[in-house]
């Protein structure tokens, strides 16, 4: 794998994961459980599928062969898709909804922490744009995990719920595989010990904070997603995100 | 059916777009960047009205060399909804103005913060019912906000968060505990 290769495939990665979470958030739309959550739901999405764009857009270029950035989101399917697995996972109720959602943002505030240091300037350049919608994001969703894990018996019960469900998925976010390690060298990505070390302190600190208790580290974990092995749900998602696109290919106005 | 007397034989839709064009005596050959930079302040943000695109600190460049006119334009959040629109409305502005080689290039470098709006584009904001971005964006914290918010309609300082989301991405929700009037934040990013 060349540099250039790795490059595109982190890309991919960052712009699927930013993608399908956006779309899972969005079919919330009409019916998150609080106006004012809607609305917040509604942004973080927006900044998610707009980040998407760009991280799209660099890999169309590198690509090269005439797809642009829609294409790469509409005309690609599941075993081509390098989203996280967490990503796609489904809403259920709000505690899997805001589980999901910090476990990732986690995730995404110390990848692009690292990301705005990229020798790629173009990544640094959009990294550094993401970043500082993400830390919004990182606030609010922390905010949520420990109101619910710190309320009431019920909340409680089923933001612990959430955290058991979602842990599984939790360990591809920071156990690096090849492609990662190559953006590491490259100096364009994370250092993989760092992000783990920098992820797992601050999901330590807020579950603490949220009297709520973590699976162990070492727990089974299911990893695949970034090399195109996903769940059952993904599949569905696309469905639902592709079809105009691939009902009325390449038209301009709808 | 043409009236009597009418002797364009356009039809109406067609003078009606006609009205529209660039007159083609248009001359923009003694136009210098001080004056598109004005051309600029009368566009407005489509959502923030009161604000014009130059106040937002939305355009960063504007290169004119006599015939060739490149303005370069960075986005607010990315998923900005309104990125694309006030693009189009620089264009078109532009256009109208008699600019006929009009290029827009998006700049992500370095990145728009709300430090970009200018003061008077600020007083504009509150005079417009949206409480300002205070404090410099780049000295917020990730889990420290502790800033005081003013209320943009009575200047109370007595306001409380409804929402760490707004109307548009580039807002909170909050409201004034003294006039009871909820209002918009332009959230300091």
């Amino acid at each position: 794998m060349t540099q250039k290769e790795a490059l595109t495939e982190y890309l991919l990665r960052l712009a699927d994961s930013d993608m399908i979470l956006g779309q899972r958030l969005c079919e919330l739309c009409g019916k998150a459980p609080a106006l004012e959550e809607e609305m917040a739901l509604m942004n973080v999405a927006l900044d998610l599928v707009g980040q998407a764009r760009n991280w799209y857009e660099y890999a169309a270029e590198l690509i090269d062969d005439g797809r642009d950035a829609d294409k790469l989101a509409f005309r690609r399917d599941a075993h081509d898709y390098r989203n996280l697995l967490l990503t796609e996972q489904p809403n259920e109720d709000y505690a899997v909804t805001m589980g999901r959602q910090f476990f990732y943002d986690a995730w995404h505030y110390f990848t692009l922490k690292s990301l705005v240091n990229a020798s790629d300037e173009r990544v640094a350049a959009i990294a550094a744009k993401a970043l500082k919608e993400v830390t919004y994001h990182l606030r609010r969703s922390s905010e949520w995990v420990k109101r619910l894990g710190d309320g009431t018996e019920e909340s409680h019960r089923r933001m612990q719920d959430a955290v058991d469900i979602l842990w599984r998925f939790t360990g591809e976010l920071i156990t690096p595989d090849k492609t990662d390690q190559l953006m590491a060298e490259a100096g364009i990505g994370p250092d993989p010990e760092q992000l783990k070390e920098d992820w797992r302190g601050l999901v330590k600190e807020v579950l603490e904070e949220a009297t709520l208790t973590p699976q162990p580290d070492d727990a089974w974990m299911y990893l695949g997603g970034k090399r195109g092995e996903h769940t059952e749900h993904l599949g569905f998602i696309l469905a639902e995100m592709q079809f105009l696109q691939r009902a009325y290919p390449d038209a301009t106005t709808w | 059916m043409p009236q009597h007397g009418d002797t364009d034989p356009r039809s109406a839709v067609d003078k009606l777009i006609a009205s529209d064009r660039v007159p083609a005596n248009a001359n923009t050959d003694q136009l210098t960047e001080a004056d598109i930079w004005a051309i600029l302040e009368d566009v407005k943000d489509p959502e923030v009205p009161a604000v014009s695109v130059v106040e937002l600190g939305i355009v960063r460049a504007v290169h004119w060399d006599g015939k060739e006119l490149s303005v370069d334009v960075t986005p607010t959040y990315s998923g900005c909804p309104a990125t694309e629109l006030i693009e189009e409305l620089i264009e078109e502005a532009l256009r109208a103005a008699g600019f006929r080689n009009v290029r827009i290039n998006q700049v992500l470098t370095p990145a728009w913060t709300t430090d970009w709006i200018t003061d008077e584009g600020k007083e504009k904001l509150r005079a417009f019912g949206i409480a300002p971005p205070q404090g410099s964006a780049s000295k917020r914290s990730l889990l420290g906000d502790s800033e005081v918010i003013t209320c943009p309609h009575c200047g109370s300082t007595e306001t409380e968060r409804v929402s760490e989301f707004g109307s548009t991405a580039c807002k909170a929700l909050y409201r004034c505990k003294d006039c009871l009037e909820p209002f918009d934040y332009f959230k300091c990013i």
